[in-house]
């Protein structure tokens, strides 16, 4: 369990945090999201000892560790970069950890062979990090970070500087891997499909202020500021509230609270159809519909139609 | 082609004119009159003893200046502390001054009626004209050397591999040892070699401070000066030999060093 209370940290006139709160329970498996200078890195790096918060403190397993130098902390933690030893093999960087602590050769033997497997480096055991890929180095230093078995997994970004597909296949890998191992697991994202993908608890910081805590549905159907609503995903103004795309119904006649658009464009997006749309004022909203309902209507471009929300609850009386 | 061809013959002719002539011409005159005078001079318990100076005064420098360098290298590339842009300016002033003027200054702080010499003096402790002046200037010209290896590749390190390390438990003194110096490792390397040359072949603080009293307080280059004046060119060429190849020997070990530490 980590408990944030009320941190605060400045780095010169620029507020990095402001008086941040947050509770993070034991096992759970928890995003920071936001975008980039909102401060998430910073809170994680609070959290891990490597910073100072001007204020606030940082409770680890119900005690107070603000003031504990990075390495009594028993936190694991894992860099956007890698952070690889270069000059040690991939058996030396995991077993850094245990090396240090001065446990037993066999032991220690033991338990990087078992933490390679984990993340399925076994052939690689002697080579050094500059022959890896970046995907395996990443998997290198989760391997290093969970070998002295933390409680506590930090990742900052951690797979910011992969290409896509590696990215996903580690987004699978962390989920799985998190089912497997149960560690408390706090991730830094600026990449909301990321979060919700993996996390089951999203925190959203912006600006150095928590906006919104919660499971990801909940934040993506229930987000109390627009600022939420947006960075989840694509929201459009209707009428006095805003919906998803899929949310939005097009009509060939005026409905109850329906406004007027003009079809601009018609993309077809696998089993999905995306039809842009303007209305008179120029303002403009994407509409994500089943084919078949959009090869119904027989829509166009350049026709009007009548779009409004599925169902009242979808209009989000926000802004 | 052919203007690329035309700086590459400038270049070389340079090098062959201003470095490889001279030190050629000391081959060469070494052994003109064959290997007996060489021996003799090599032998003579003056030139041995020089040498034991000067070997002397390298293992102190070279050690204490290393350690010096690394910490200084860690203070200027780690820290922020008031005074830090004064002191990575005072590293190199031993390259600005020339040590002749060092000389000068060691001779008029430890001389009899110096600052620290009067004390120093009330105490029975003789620092000029003797070895632990030798030592002084020797230390004193070697500084900038490691430092200035080290602190761009500490620069290029970062701090991210240790704060790794520091999450994964280790202490400051871990990290430094596990971490910091292995990873710095060939810069140190180059640094010391470079330090080992240019303690070596220390000439001008140490021609003012010593005293140049044979079989005492001579170092091997101010007895090469010693002998020239004495018209001994013979036992000069041999001395400056060993000096020379031992400059041969430390360009060879910087070859050999260098690419390991692209790496």
């Amino acid at each position: 369990m980590i408990e944030i209370r009320n941190i605060t940290k400045r780095f010169g006139d620029f507020v990095a945090l402001d008086d941040v709160s947050l509770e993070i329970a034991a096992g759970s498996l928890t995003a920071v999201l936001g975008p980039s200078g909102s401060g998430k890195s910073t809170l994680l790096r609070i959290v891990a000892g490597l910073e100072r918060p001007d204020s606030g403190e940082v409770l680890l397993a119900g005690e107070d560790a603000t003031g504990l130098a990075p390495q009594r902390r028993d936190v694991g933690f894992v860099f956007q970069h890698y952070a690889a030893f270069k000059h040690m093999t991939v058996r030396d960087n995991i077993a850094f950890a245990l090396t240090i602590r001065k446990r037993p050769k066999q032991e220690i033997r033991e338990r990087v062979d078992e933490l390679l497997e984990l993340v399925q480096l076994q052939g690689f055991a002697d080579r050094y990090p500059s022959r890896l890929s970046g995907g395996q180095r990443q998997r290198m230093a989760l391997a290093r970070a969970l070998a002295a078995k933390p409680p506590v997994l930090l990742l900052d970004e951690p797979f910011g500087a992969l290409d896509a597909r590696v990215r996903a296949e580690l987004r699978d890998w962390l989920r799985r891997l998190h089912e497997e191992v149960h560690v408390t697991t706090v991730f830094v994202t600026h990449d909301q499909e990321e979060a919700m993908e993996v996390a089951d608890r999203v925190a959203v910081l912006n600006r150095g202020r928590l906006e919104q805590v919660g499971a990801p549905a909940e934040l993506y159907d229930q987000p109390t500021s627009e600022f939420v609503l947006r960075f989840l995903g694509d929201a459009f103004r209707l009428g006095d509230g805003f919906v998803r795309p899929h949310e939005i119904v097009l009509g060939r006649f005026p409905e109850n609270g329906a406004i007027e658009v003009e079809i601009e464009r018609i993309v077809v997006v696998g089993a999905d159809v995306r039809v842009e749309l303007s209305d008179g004022s120029g303002e403009r909203m994407t509409a994500r519909l089943r084919r078949e309902d959009a090869d119904e209507l027989e829509l166009a471009r350049g026709e009007i139609v009548w779009a409004s929300a599925r169902d009242a609850k979808a209009l989000q009386p926000l802004g | 082609m052919r203007k690329q061809l035309g700086l590459r013959a400038v270049a070389l002719v340079y090098l062959l004119v201003i470095l490889l002539a001279p030190l050629g011409m000391v081959f060469y005159r070494t052994f003109q009159s064959g290997l007996r005078p060489v021996w003799q001079t090599l032998s003579d318990p003056g030139t041995i003893h020089a040498f034991e100076v000067t070997l002397i005064a390298t293992g102190i420098a070279v050690p204490l200046n290393t350690v010096f360098g690394v910490l200084c290298a860690l203070a200027i590339v780690r820290r922020r502390f008031p005074g830090k842009g004064i002191l990575n300016a005072f590293i190199d002033l031993p390259l600005a001054v020339s040590p002749v003027v060092i000389g000068l200054c060691l001779y008029l702080l430890y001389g009899r009626t110096g600052w620290f010499g009067s004390w120093l003096m009330g105490h029975g402790i003789q620092v000029l004209f003797a070895l632990p002046a030798i030592v002084l200037a020797t230390v004193f010209v070697s500084v900038p050397f490691v430092a200035r290896e080290v602190i761009p590749t500490l620069r290029e390190l970062g701090n991210e591999q240790e704060q790794a390390a520091a999450t994964l438990g280790a202490t400051r003194w871990q990290r430094f040892w596990r971490i910091t110096l292995p990873s710095i490792r060939w810069a140190v390397v180059y640094g010391v070699v470079l330090t080992s040359a240019r303690c070596l072949g220390e000439y001008g603080a140490v021609a003012v401070v010593s005293g140049r009293i044979i079989g005492k307080t001579e170092t091997a280059t101010t007895l090469v000066d010693d002998l020239i004046q004495n018209f001994d060119t013979a036992g000069a060429y041999a001395v400056s030999l060993v000096l020379a190849t031992i400059a041969v020997l430390v360009l060879v070990a910087m070859t050999v060093i260098r690419p390991q530490e692209a790496r």
